[in-house]
């Protein structure tokens, strides 16, 4: 693998991770990080649709007129958001997946991250470097979901993946720390830890 | 009594901000001076109330089980249905605040056009579709407190952050961590409205 296409896989999970760095895509899913579990599902999700809806853009990038290219993503994206709802939706009964979840999901299509790479990156580069742009922007936010839902739900419940942790040992959640407010606060204390190592990233 | 105690539940305890993190992307981005917060916010209320009752009515006489066609669940076709609604909306209220609000207009910028991918508008529609309300006069209630409550909460924390741009905070919180840990002390403040029943 040649170094630019390494970059673009490692750039979007440290240096311009897109929730810590580029402030996209913070919007639907920070509910989501109550447990591990409803964390990886979206985090799973938001993948599948980032690459995908990458490469089908990507290939599509000299037939779509500039004018009209928003509503062709859109129906891209919403068509992505609709398979991946219709399977998680047939795997709810197994896996007793959170059925507000689905909300969640839909609301993939109006993440910044999906369009912002799209809009940014695929429609000016080939099809195997946008899917894996699409796929590594996708993995820099579930990367931050799922450290917000590890602290979330080891503090808040006890609990990781739904398997007794702190408990055992006489903890008392801390109910606090399941309020959503409290995912903005650890967000912030994420964004303080990342701006201290990469003083580079700091405002003036 | 049902329409006020819907209508103080969405712009309170359901905040879109604070409870369910909608439209966070130009929440924490045109938060900077609260004028031009108040002028997105208004223009948040204003599509919220256009598009939400329209997609209540395609909700249920078009894409319900057995609304359109006996025996046809066309639910799957929403999420495409919902944002195609949103998009032609906001293209129409961006050419109406272009005519008549030239000044609004060059403020708003990109964020205008951008309304149509904030997840507030497309959240309150998914909502409405899961809270079943009963018939189109709750459905405008709702969209109405929570235009409302986003409104609330960008022009506060526009206020807020105009008087922390004087303050001493360290140089790596600067910015947007600063911000979002504002967001989550307001957040709590607004968590006391859960205690009031209605």
């Amino acid at each position: 693998m040649d170094a630019k296409l390494k970059e673009t896989i490692l750039n979007p999970i440290f240096k311009g991770n897109p929730i810590t760095v580029l402030v996209l895509g913070i919007c639907s899913s920070l509910a989501v990080t109550v447990t591990m579990k409803g964390a990886l599902v979206m985090a799973l999700s938001v993948i599948v649709v980032t690459g995908i809806s990458s490469l089908i853009l990507s290939l599509l990038r000299n037939t779509i007129p500039g004018r009209v290219r928003i509503i062709v993503q859109l129906v891209v994206v919403a068509m992505m958001v609709i398979l991946v709802d219709q399977i998680l939706k047939s795997f709810e009964a197994t896996y007793a997946i959170d059925k507000q979840l689905s909300v969640y999901i839909g609301l993939i299509i109006t993440n910044c991250i999906v369009m912002g790479r799209i809009e940014a990156f695929a429609l000016g580069n080939k099809p195997w470097p946008s899917f894996l742009d699409g796929v590594a922007n996708g993995a820099g936010y579930g990367m931050i979901l799922l450290i917000v839902a590890f602290f979330r739900e080891l503090l808040g419940s006890g609990t990781l993946f739904g398997i007794d942790i702190l408990n055992r040992f006489g903890y008392v959640p801390n109910n606090l720390v399941i309020l959503p407010p409290f995912a903005l606060i650890l967000l912030g204390c994420i964004v303080w830890v990342q701006r201290s190592i990469q003083k580079d990233l700091q405002e003036k | 009594m049902e329409y006020l105690s819907l209508f103080v539940k969405s712009i309170f305890v359901d905040n879109m901000i604070f409870a369910y993190f909608l439209g966070m992307c130009s929440f924490l981005a045109v938060s900077k001076n609260v004028k031009t917060a108040a002028g997105l916010g208004l223009a948040v209320i204003a599509v919220l109330l256009i598009t939400l009752p329209v997609n209540y009515l395609l909700n249920t006489y078009v894409l319900a089980p057995d609304a359109l066609i006996e025996g046809v669940d066309l639910s799957f076709l929403s999420f495409i249905v919902f944002i195609a609604v949103i998009a032609a909306i906001v293209q129409v209220v961006e050419m109406v605040v272009e005519k008549f609000s030239p000044e609004l207009y060059s403020s708003l910028g990109i964020f205008l056009p951008l309304i149509a991918v904030n997840c507030a508008i497309l959240g309150g529609s998914l909502f409405m579709q899961q809270k079943d309300f009963l018939n189109i006069g709750e459905a405008v209630v709702y969209s109405l407190g929570s235009g409302i409550g986003w409104f609330l909460a960008i022009v506060s924390l526009a206020a807020i952050r105009e008087k922390m741009a004087y303050s001493n905070v360290p140089a790596a919180l600067k910015g947007l961590g600063i911000t979002f840990i504002t967001v989550g002390l307001m957040g709590i403040a607004f968590m006391t409205f859960m205690g009031i029943s209605l």
